[in-house]
């Protein structure tokens, strides 16, 4: 288990001082201008030699990112954006941070802006965090004052200006280029890529889009070396992260541990195991609502990284696990999900527009049992000509959990369908 | 869901003053001529004074951010935050109803709204009291299931806990939000299974519950006056027009992990900072030689993943740490000092072998090689050519007394050992970038696959 002493985060739930005075008592905001000095290539070679993965779901590495930036500024400024539209379902994770140890993040925007040459860098938080907006004001506020972020910061001799913004309710502005969509005040639809922001991004200019979590961890691997990063986690899975478990363990919670943990011990360790033991376990969606869900009996084994779980067809996404036990109707569970990406599809494209509200209509009748069996089939084969067939990958995050339904459970749709005629159809038998 | 303007419209919108110059402190914080930019926080201030988004509210906000209705209409119906329609006039409940919060009862939760408010959602409660919505995921889930009432979240919910709460804010109280089990925030009810060494225990709410108790606004309409407005990206903000930076980099990097310290965490739970400082290091200057691993818990600083880093202290040119920090604080410092210089001329104790004999002293890992002082005459090898070492490595080793490639293919795997961890800013590169092989095939006149893309000129210009 990872030590105390390893933890990025250690006011993840705010038990202790919340200031300034109190995160600098905890080692942030320390030594911030000779990190600056050792130079921006000295900076994206510590993060590229720390393996440190996009934390928030694709998982593309974060140095490397960094490294597409323009190295000379054809005149337009350069900006970086802080993906803080934390809205995929079963994460909250960067709410933690955002509240309850907010100058983790602070510290590493002003770092990572530097790294890019950024001229400002701009914070876009989900709208319904609203305390967490206010508290993190609170901690920009204090930056501001102390000369931590503004002209000059940290008497670095940079000038570094940090704004926090919000959105109202858009789960599609977590994509990257609708949230600068968003910013920009237009309603959140995405763009084409090519270009990709690092090229044309915010007011058409050089803008790279970061995770909370990944910009938060900035500082503390610096501070501590890649390699003491790099020592968590298996290879090309560094690191520590953060772990949101919520559903039908004992005790859901957020964590910080190491990359790579296995699954039963994050579980048993600080969710105080499976309501009703282990095999009462049916199903888990490792990475977030958009990754398909992996059965109860293959994810004792499982560890929690991305390889691993990409190799089983599934993904770590955000790191928020959603445990189901053998009381939840996966059927409806998924569906619950479909009416999700309904709802949310921006309504750009065709093929998501139209096959969101499509198959959640087909998965409605599938919860009632009301359908017929080749249906099932029909189903899946809507969602292969949804996948890959729109700008922005909502219309995979639709159908990949359907998907993964199909593929694990098609045994319980098809008893339901079965069950369903049985008693309302039956077939009279002849004399 | 179809989202239209409401049919009964009130006639005018102004915001109030204290809330006109929190929106103009928003507009600052875009460039000139972005100010559209703004539209949403400002939408979501005239929402919260007047309970929901009206039409002159819309039209008014798209004449201050100089943008057309139509642009701003479309962001009004595109965010399914905003309300289009008026809502109760003491909250408007949203229940999370994905897929978390379902399997933990929020189905539960619909039903009491349902009861107690109105069977269908967007509308009002007999006494207009109330309105309540479903709503997609809050982002709370690991306190599912939620509510959100006015600007707080109401988590680890049960039926009962609701309509108590509905009662209650009926009454004109405002419970307290947060976990409604006693959890303090998203930590696992039963106890911390981490941070116990960081638990201070000595407040009373979590962050979110802080602000709401202490500001006493939850389910109010926001007129300004609630908190004083700062906007201190306009006193100490470049305000767009940030100067070309001045930072001067240094010509070496510094190596950061051994500048650092972390703090003693029982004095962080203290508030504490000052005094800490340096008493990790003090303590890994007791461990036994050879063996670098901090054994106190207190060294924050260098535990896990300390094998490869911990031992700075070896470095000590003394030999003799005796437990003062002073003679360990030299170390560290002196070695990034010694870095900076050397970019000219190699010093005493870095290119020079005897200089360098206190080095091996007491408890470093592995053995010195040997050094020149000059490169052989035929001048210094490409060392680039080796996959791993980019030009300032290269001048690095150069400073160390390493030119030429049969130097490197010649390290022992003490030697290894020793060069990966004193060369500072890269440690441990030497094993992982594999030099010795590399050296060794380039020192017999044979070529790596790298080494080509280097005469090429892929690599380096």
């Amino acid at each position: 288990m990872l030590k105390d002493q390893d933890r990025i985060f250690t006011n993840l739930y705010g038990m202790h001082d919340r200031t300034l005075k109190g995160a600098q008592a905890r080692g942030h905001w320390d030594g911030t201008a000779k990190i600056l000095q050792n130079g921006r290539d000295w900076i994206i070679d510590q993060m590229k030699a720390s393996g440190l993965r996009g934390r928030g779901g694709a998982g593309f590495p974060t140095g490397l990112k960094w490294s597409f930036m323009p190295k000379e500024s054809d005149g337009r400024p350069s900006y970086l954006v802080v993906n803080a539209d934390e809205s995929e379902p079963g994460t909250c994770k960067d709410r933690e941070i955002m509240r309850h140890d907010p100058h983790t993040l602070i510290e590493g925007c002003l770092i990572a802006s530097y790294a890019m040459q950024a001229q400002a860098c701009y914070i876009y938080i989900r709208g319904e965090y609203i305390r967490e907006r206010e508290a993190l004001q609170a901690a920009i506020d204090e930056c501001y004052a102390a000369g931590l972020i503004g002209r000059n910061a940290c008497k670095s001799g940079y000038d570094f200006d940090l704004y926090l913004t919000h959105g109202a309710g858009a789960y599609i502005c977590g994509e990257e280029t609708a949230l600068l969509e968003s910013l920009e005040g237009k309603k959140g639809m995405p763009r084409m890529k090519p270009p990709f922001p690092a090229g044309a991004g915010l007011y058409g200019c050089p803008t790279t889009v970061n995770n909370v979590e990944s910009i938060a961890v900035v500082p503390t691997i610096l501070r501590r070396g890649p390699d003491w990063f790099s020592s968590f986690g298996r290879p090309n899975n560094a690191g520590t992260k953060l772990f949101a478990i919520s559903g039908h363990v004992n005790n859901p919670c957020v964590v910080e541990e190491a990359m790579s943990i296995g699954f039963e011990e994050l579980i048993e360790k600080h969710c105080g195991g499976i309501r009703g033991g282990w095999d009462n376990l049916k199903a888990v969606i490792p990475g977030g609502s958009s990754v398909p869900l992996i059965r109860g009996e293959n994810m004792r084994e499982a560890i929690m990284d991305f390889d691993y779980l990409r190799d089983q067809r599934s993904g770590l996404g955000t790191a928020a696990v959603i445990v189901m036990d053998q009381s939840t109707d996966i059927i409806k569970a998924i569906w619950r999900l479909s009416k999700f990406y309904k709802h949310e599809s921006c309504g750009q494209c065709t093929p998501c527009r139209e096959g969101t509200g499509w198959m959640m209509r087909v998965m409605d009748r599938l919860v009632r049992g009301d359908a017929e069996v080749d249906e099932i089939d029909m189903l899946l084969d809507v969602t292969k000509q949804v996948e890959g067939h729109t700008i922005c990958a909502l219309g995979d995050a639709a159908a990949w959990p359907i998907q993964g339904l199909i593929r694990n459970f098609r045994d319980e749709i098809e008893d339901r369908i079965k069950h369903k005629r049985g008693t309302t159809a039956r077939p009279v038998a002849a004399e | 869901m179809l989202r239209r303007l409401h049919p009964e419209q009130p006639d005018s919108f102004a915001f109030t003053p204290e809330n006109q110059a929190w929106a103009e402190a928003q507009i600052a914080k875009f460039p000139e001529g972005r100010q559209a930019s703004a539209i949403i926080p400002l939408m979501w201030r005239a929402h919260e004074q007047e309970g929901w988004l009206t039409r002159p509210a819309i039209e008014g906000i798209a004449d201050m951010l100089d943008m057309a209705y139509m642009r701003a209409l479309e962001v009004a119906s595109f965010y399914f935050q905003f309300q289009l329609q008026p809502t109760g006039s003491i909250a408007n409940i949203q229940i999370c109803g994905t897929t978390s919060c379902m399997i933990c009862g929020a189905e539960d939760l619909i039903g009491v709204c349902r009861e107690k408010i109105a069977d269908a959602p967007h509308t009002l409660s007999a006494d207009g009291k109330f309105s309540w919505e479903e709503v997609e995921c809050q982002g709370a889930c690991a306190n599912a299931p939620m509510a959100m009432i006015g600007k707080d979240y109401y988590e680890d919910l049960t039926a009962e806990r609701l309509r108590e709460i509905i009662d209650e804010l009926a009454a004109g109280g405002v419970p307290v939000p947060g976990p409604q089990n006693g959890r303090f925030a998203s930590e696992p009810k039963s106890g911390l299974t981490s941070l116990k060494e960081f638990d201070s225990g000595h407040r009373k709410y979590n962050a979110s519950v802080q602000l709401a108790t202490d500001l006493g606004e939850t389910v109010k309409r926001i007129d300004g006056t609630e908190v004083p407005l700062l906007a201190p990206w306009r006193e100490h903000g470049a305000n767009h027009q940030p100067d070309p930076s001045k930072v001067v980099v240094r010509d070496a990097p510094l190596d950061i992990v051994t500048e650092t310290d972390r703090i003693d965490p029982a004095k962080a739970a203290q508030g504490d900072a000052a005094t800490s400082k340096a008493k990790p290091r003090q303590d890994n200057t007791k461990g036994p030689a050879g063996e670098p691993g901090p054994k106190d818990p207190k060294s924050v600083a260098k535990t896990s993943g300390a094998t490869a880093k911990a031992p700075q202290m070896e470095e000590d040119p003394s030999g003799t740490p005796d437990g003062d920090s002073r003679p360990a604080k030299t170390a560290a410092n002196g070695a990034p000092v010694a870095r900076g210089a050397a970019g000219k001329t190699p010093l005493p104790g870095t290119a020079d072998k005897s200089a360098g004999k206190p080095d091996e002293g007491a408890a470093g890992p592995g053995a010195k090689p040997a050094t020149l002082k000059a490169a052989r005459a035929g001048g210094p090898d490409d060392l680039k050519m080796i996959k791993g070492v980019g030009p300032k490595l290269e001048s690095l080793l150069n400073d160390m007394g390493f030119y030429h490639f049969d130097q490197i293919a010649a390290w022992s795997p003490d030697e290894v050992a020793w060069v990966d961890q004193n060369i500072i800013g890269f440690k441990g590169r030497v094993t992982r970038d594999d030099w010795v092989r590399q050296a060794g095939v380039l020192a017999s006149g044979g070529e790596t696959e790298f080494a080509k893309r280097v005469k090429k000129g892929d690599v380096y210009e």
